[in-house]
């Protein structure tokens, strides 16, 4: 495991002293996402796997633990192993495709 | 302040972003060989970038004062033409003496293509071979995971690889771990919206500890931003973190892993 660094000192931190950093910033964010879903509420067609997975993680915002950014991330994370014969594009979407 | 931008593709960015940047603390560049946004059709445009990476690319940024280093591969975007990249790796041998070269990279994967995966065992062939530091750069977004895994398997399977010579980039919070618990370096990309912003970075930071780990902003001709790193710093110390601390992160770190390469000097002794 990696050793301790000066950087880790967080133990002292306050939740009140972190929403003072960081409340308006996460406020604002969670506002524009309430207003995606809004727009894409008044968008026609069938929605596509990218919003399916951001759908998928809403709950894990709700979970308990510190490790929810880690969690999402595996959720829309390729879960195959072994290597593709060959790709049919260079970029990636954001979501694993074949995510339920 | 000072920092070292360890990851800046500086050929695609303006003598402004220089400037920003040596305003900003900066004291050493390093540049890895990448993709240009679209695929050179052939290996004499790889040899003309090569020139471009440790002749020229130096001499524009000593006109702001920064020393420039770089690194030599063909990227995991264009290693799916096998042709092409035999031709490509054929030239690196000619170009890794240079005094500004400090190893292969950035190599690794794009899609986890089983040709990518070729090429990256020749790139750690030859990274073996002249005695090379080694930077990856690892899959976007949803590749990430499966290819950081795949490419550390190809790390771990050679006998000869030392994990403490290879920095694994762009990790996340869902990679970082497994990069440093297997013994190697890490390095956090800031940007604007894929990879990590500034504030998410710190975090990693904190909960990790920092001990083998570096922060870049990997700019290139894309959206992205030269002085990404110095507003992590900015955000370490809203949250009161030392200069200390963050000197040992932001100079320190990089300085460590670097000085493996004979090539590469402490800009802080350059001055003195
Ligand atoms: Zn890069």
């Amino acid at each position: 495991m990696s050793q301790p660094h000066p950087l880790t000192a967080t133990a002292g931190r306050s939740k009140g002293q972190v929403a003072d950093l960081h409340f308006m910033d996460a406020r604002s964010k969670l506002l524009d996402l309430a207003a995606f879903l809004d727009r894409l509420e008044r968008a026609t067609g069938p929605e596509d796997h990218r919003v399916r997975g951001l759908r998928a993680a809403l709950p894990l915002l709700l979970a308990a633990g510190d490790d929810r950014v880690a969690k999402i991330l595996h959720l829309w994370s390729d879960p195959s192993s072994a290597p593709i014969e060959k790709a049919d594009t260079k970029s990636a979407s954001g979501v694993w495709p074949g995510i339920q | 302040m000072r920092y070292i931008e360890p990851h800046g593709h500086m050929v695609s960015r303006t003598t402004d972003d220089y400037q920003a940047m040596a305003m900003a603390g900066c004291a050493a560049i390093c540049e890895p060989a990448f993709w240009a946004g679209f695929d050179r059709k052939s290996a004499d445009g790889f040899y003309d970038y090569f020139c471009q990476l440790t002749q020229h690319e130096p001499k524009r940024a000593a006109k702001f004062g920064l020393p420039h280093y770089c690194w030599l591969c063909i990227n995991p975007k264009e290693s799916e033409d096998m042709a092409l990249a035999q031709d490509v790796l054929s030239l690196i041998p000619q170009f890794i003496n240079s005094p500004t070269v400090l190893g292969i990279g950035e190599i690794g994967l794009n899609k986890n293509t089983r040709n990518e995966m070729k090429v990256l065992e020749q790139h750690i062939e030859l990274a073996v071979k002249y005695d090379q530091l080694i930077l990856v750069h690892t899959p976007h977004l949803e590749d990430k995971r499966k290819g950081t895994r795949l490419i550390m398997q190809v790390l771990k399977s050679h006998p000869k690889v030392r994990p403490e010579r290879v920095i694994i980039d762009h990790v996340e919070e869902h990679t970082i771990a497994e990069v440093l618990d297997a013994g190697f370096w890490a390095g956090i990309t800031l940007y604007p919206e894929s990879k990590a912003t500034p504030t998410r970075a710190v975090d990693m930071l904190e909960n990790y500890a920092a001990q083998r780990v570096w922060l870049n902003s990997a700019c290139d001709w894309g959206v992205s931003d030269p002085v990404a790193v110095p507003k992590a710093v900015v955000e370490m110390r809203r949250r009161g973190h030392t200069a200390k601390a963050i000197d040992s992160l932001v100079y320190g770190n990089p300085v460590r892993f670097l000085s493996q390469s004979p090539n590469f000097k402490d800009p802080q002794a350059l001055l003195s």
